[in-house]
């Protein structure tokens, strides 16, 4: 997790204020906290000058916003067709298992985000499953387990 | 380096870039799929390694990390140049040797060339993987380094945009392009030059500005061939839609990215500032007055934003939702204004076309579809990866010789082209009925009654779309006999649910009722008459939908109805699965002649329901399992099948 953050009026500023950048910016709140929180959500729509509805509606549309608190680490299991055909669904079952959570949820402790993709781009390594910002391609049950304990202790 | 004032700056800053020096060069794939085996830490040893060596600047090796060289499943490829040697699944490990023997010495790592059925290739031309391709598109990828816009002009960037400037009328691009033949690479396959064409001449009735797009928003699973380009030749993507400025009189383009590409975005944002800093764009253009810059938008991960309508929303930050057509871009696009909108491949053609000419464009591929067509060739396939070829190729020149056929024991099944959109194409006939089989036509109308070999069916976009499927953006799946069509075409819809806008009744209701029955099918349960229900449901999708993505959402049931029925009558009438895939239809079982007894299993099992001692044969509980199939993935003898 990042240690400093950017200011939310320093992420506000980078951007005129036009309904045009609703996105933009809520990708940005999102990359720097991880998530849009009400207050944040608040700031944006007086900034670019939209109702609060209408930023509800885009944020909820689009799957990349989260309005909730997202978990230190992220794992993103591909269910890409190559990933598909190779037991990717499998694999997001025993991540659940493993974690406790359902796909989209965090953990409690909020160590773990399990997700799933619709496709990395990695085919050729098929079943893939992004931790954080590695890949693991080629992916098994046991290789997956082996990587989440590690993440679990901490940075490697 | 300043910015560049005119065309004779430009020529003379190449030259002198030409004329330096060559050294050595180590080129690392950095593509997706070397990544994910580690290509970056590959690279690093390289540095690290060359760093260590006492050796004068000017003759040290070159790091060059480039896009992908497309040979996916042999990654982390190396190249090295002026040796003309190509190495395959380099680790870190491997490096110092390279450094000491083939960098120092000149002298070839045996073990790290290509093999294959027992010979050795020195070189990537030489390997059957690249021989049949034709790299125009993808000709620099791989081969410069994407960061750096000196390389890419070493390479030949920008040459088109300046012929575009100084030699060609706005009309003479439009036709060049036209007459080249370029079709839309996003799936459509739609005549670029006509569209080209409308816009320009929509904008002259009604003046105003006019804005280009570039469709990088590649959310098709199983593809990948846009983020190959934009992360390994950027600046062909900004010189293509510099281009198309010119000819429309557009300043201002925007270029689309999906969410799941940083890489890419990253990689582009790079290019456009250097682009920016040398004047290719920006104001006043290499002195000749033509003004015009790209914005970078994001995507937010939704696969509907792939739409046309419906990316142009999301650009205006709004809910990309889809809206009838028409009116097209090109009449009121961004802001209401005309827009074109292209896909990245697409715009990626436009230099090549305007450096040597629509004729010679045309020349390539077949008619109708002209050019080459880049595809990830993935799945149960030996060699997977990033191919490009001629279009009119047949499928199984495709598969097989580039491919390598099926690894394993397995036989071929069929292909999927064009990913949710697309369809699941039978790679051999099965049950032809005599009769019908006429093999020196094509006539693929009508179900089941095929007169050929669907191997022998040539890729292109009215071929395809005959077959039943379209060329889409790209994705070439593989499927063997371990792959069950009915889970496949479960899969896309459950993946459409999901990704339908909701927008419109036919596709938020009929993919779910689709759904419905193909959950039924794959767990035994239905009628064979719910067969034809599913293909008049899907139908109505077809007819009723409001945009491009519900249009298309039935074509995988559609296809695989029409060419594996008998797939499917077997769920429904005999409640087996062919291919050992769905759920319910299956049972795991431990072959008493393979089990070691070695507990892997037992210790797994989320059921707790394998039973066994340790070195004694273990036995699964059927009624407790869930089919989680974890056993088999954890046995290292492969005991576990499905019976």
């Amino acid at each position: 997790m990042k240690t400093t953050r950017q200011d939310i009026e320093t992420i506000l500023e980078h951007y005129p204020r036009h309904p045009q950048h609703l996105i933009n910016l809520l990708q940005d709140v999102q990359a720097e906290y991880s998530y849009i929180s009400p207050e944040h959500l608040t700031l944006i729509c007086d900034h670019v000058g939209v109702p609060v509805t209408q930023a509800w509606s885009v944020a909820t549309f689009y799957k990349s916003f989260s309005l909730e608190p997202r978990g230190e680490h992220e794992i993103r299991v591909c269910l890409g067709t190559t990933c598909h055909l190779k037991g990717g669904q499998r694999l997001v079952e025993a991540c659940e298992r493993k974690l406790g959570v359902a796909r989209g949820q965090t953990t409690d402790d909020l160590q773990f985000t399990l997700d799933t993709v619709n496709c990395l781009g990695s085919c050729a390594l098929a079943p893939v499953v992004m931790i954080d910002e590695d890949y693991l391609g080629r992916a098994t049950m046991r290789n997956l387990k082996k990587r989440l304990e590690k993440s679990d202790e901490g940075p490697d | 380096m300043g910015k560049l004032k005119s065309v004779a700056e430009l020529d003379s800053f190449r030259a002198k870039l030409l004329a330096a020096p060559a050294r050595p060069v180590v080129r690392v794939c950095l593509g997706p799929g070397c990544l994910a085996q580690g290509a970056d830490k590959v690279s690093r040893a390289f540095k690290a390694a060359i760093k260590k060596q006492k050796i004068s600047a000017d003759v040290k090796p070159l790091i060059k990390e480039t896009g992908c060289h497309g040979f996916c499943s042999q990654g982390t490829l190396v190249n090295l140049s002026p040796f003309d040697l190509f190495y395959v699944q380099v680790k870190p490990a491997d490096v110092p040797e390279i450094v000491d023997q083939t960098l120092r010495d000149g002298k070839v790592v045996e073990r790290l060339l290509y093999g294959d059925n027992g010979n050795r290739y020195r070189s990537a031309a030489e390997v059957p993987f690249y021989k049949l391709q034709q790299k125009i598109i993808l000709k620099n990828v791989g081969l410069i380094d994407p960061l750096d816009i000196e390389d890419a002009l070493k390479a030949g960037a920008y040459r088109s945009l300046v012929k575009a400037l100084t030699q060609k009328t706005t009309d003479k691009i439009i036709e060049t392009v036209t007459i080249a033949g370029l079709r839309g690479r996003g799936g459509g396959g739609f005549p670029t030059g006509y569209k080209w064409r409308k816009a320009v001449e929509n904008a002259r009735d009604n003046p105003g500005p006019v804005y280009i797009v570039a469709n990088g928003d590649e959310g098709d699973p199983g593809a990948f061939m846009d983020r190959a380009i934009m992360e390994g030749d950027p600046h062909a993507v900004l010189e293509g839609m510099a281009i198309g400025a010119r000819a429309m009189g557009a300043e201002q383009g925007y270029l689309y990215v999906r969410a799941e590409y940083p890489f890419a975005v990253r990689t582009l944002n790079i290019a456009i500032e250097q682009a920016r800093s040398l004047g290719l764009l920006g104001k006043n253009i290499l002195g000749t007055g033509f003004n015009f810059d790209v914005q970078i938008n994001r995507g937010a991960g939704a696969f509907v934003c792939g739409e046309e309508t419906a990316l142009l929303a999301s650009i205006e930050g709004r809910v990309g939702e889809p809206v009838t057509r028409p009116p097209y871009p090109v009449e009121q696009g961004l802001w209401n204004r005309p827009t074109v909108i292209n896909n990245v491949e697409t715009w990626a053609n436009v230099p090549h076309i305007i450096d040597h000419g629509g004729q010679w464009y045309s020349g390539v591929g077949v008619p109708h579809s002209t050019g080459t067509k880049i595809f990830s060739l993935v799945g149960k396939v030996k060699n997977s990866g990033l191919v490009e070829v001629p279009m009119g190729i047949t499928l199984g020149a495709i598969v097989e010789e580039i491919g390598g056929g099926v690894p394993g024991k397995e036989r071929f099944k069929a292909v999927q082209t064009g990913g949710p959109s697309g369809g699941i194409i039978p790679y051999e006939l099965k049950e032809l009925p005599p009769e019908e089989l006429k093999l020196d036509k094509v006539g693929l109308q009508g179900r089941g009654f095929m007169t050929m070999e669907l191997k022998n069916l040539p890729v292109d976009f009215d071929s395809l779309a005959q077959a039943g499927s379209i060329m889409g953006s790209g994705g070439m799946i593989v499927m063997d006999d371990r792959d069950c069509v009915v889970d496949v075409a479960r899969y896309f819809l459950r993946f459409l649910e999901e990704e339908s806008c909701g927008k419109c009744l036919p596709c938020r209701l009929g993919i779910k009722g689709m759904q419905e029955f193909l959950n039924n099918f794959s767990q035994g349960k239905g009628a064979p008459a719910d067969i034809d229900a599913l293909e008049s449901l899907g139908r109505a999708l077809v007819d009723g939908s409001l945009c491009g993505l519900g249009r298309t959402a039935p074509n995988p049931v559609l296809t695989s109805i029409r060419y594996f029925r008998d797939e499917y009558l077997a769920h429904i009438v005999d409640h087996h699965c062919p291919a050992g895939v769905c759920r319910d239809l299956i049972t795991y079982r431990i072959d008493a002649d393979i089990c070691n007894g070695c507990t892997l299993c037992a210790k797994n099992c989320p059921q707790v329901c394998i039973m066994g001692a340790k070195k004694k044969l273990h036995t699964i509980d059927q009624d407790a399992c869930i089919r989680c199939g974890v056993c088999m993935d954890v046995c290292p003898v492969d005991a576990v099948v499905v019976a």
